[in-house]
């Protein structure tokens, strides 16, 4: 049996390796049965975008997406939860976001790397702002309200 | 003392990333601090004309529109998230 899952989340400029994520996860816990991988990445909307320039608030967007790990720990029986979000420029293909969530059965570990995914997205302080192909003015994107609808639904 | 902080097109509207205030006293919620700093110039009425749509978080947690704000290091304002 292993301890209380502690969540790893990092905010950092550089990609992530999605395989060594998973690795880090499983080293030291053969009682795995199921890892769930969600990464989010920069679209070029049909050529249109040249790059993504993510701003975020230092200390909060960590500690928010801490807190939206312990949830998920509490509500799932995991055995593994990883979150890392990037900041900066990223270009259309490369990595914005991931989470990994492992545990022993197949259902905690899709319900709760969807439910990370749904809160980060309306609940972490992050913005996003388009640079344009063509060189013209891009402008920040807009909060979707399908995103916030897709975090309350959890609500039940 | 005050620390407010600024992100995304609030930042930009306002001209600045942060500041440091003194607050009046009549300043007690964050409904309230919404409006005061919109009486505080052009920038400030460009970036807060629609006061509803700002979220806020108080000691880096989100808070509602209602809260108090005694006892707040740093209060940050800013446009809806779109991370993920």
């Amino acid at each position: 049996m292993v301890g209380p899952v502690v969540p790893i989340v990092r905010i950092e400029a550089k990609d992530f390796d999605v395989a060594a994520e998973i690795d880090g996860l499983r080293r030291g816990n053969a009682d795995i049965g199921a890892v769930v991988t969600f990464s989010g990445i920069c679209r070029d909307e049909s050529g249109t975008l040249a790059a993504l320039e993510l701003e975020h608030y230092p200390g909060m967007a960590e500690a928010e997406i801490g807190r939206i790990a312990a949830q998920a720990i509490e509500r799932w029986p995991l055995a593994g939860l990883v979150a890392i979000h990037r900041h900066g420029k990223i270009r259309p293909g490369e990595n914005i976001v991931l989470v990994v969530a492992a545990s022993r059965h197949r259902r905690a570990a899709f319900e709760a790397a969807e439910f990370m995914m749904d809160y980060l997205k309306s609940n972490a302080p992050f913005w996003k702002k388009e640079h344009r192909a063509d060189g013209g003015e891009g402008g920040w994107v807009d909060a979707k309200a399908s995103d916030d609808e897709a975090a309350l639904r959890w609500r039940k | 003392m005050t620390k407010l902080v600024y992100f995304a097109w609030v930042r930009e509207r306002i001209g600045k990333p942060d500041e440091t205030v003194e607050l009046p006293p009549n300043v007690q919620t964050v409904r309230d601090l919404l409006l005061w700093l919109k009486g505080r110039g052009e920038e400030y009425e460009h970036a807060l004309r629609h006061p509803e749509v700002i979220r806020v978080a108080i000691n880096h947690e989100h808070v509602d529109h209602g809260t108090k704000i005694a006892g707040a290091a740093e209060i940050a304002l800013f446009p809806p998230m779109t991370g993920g």
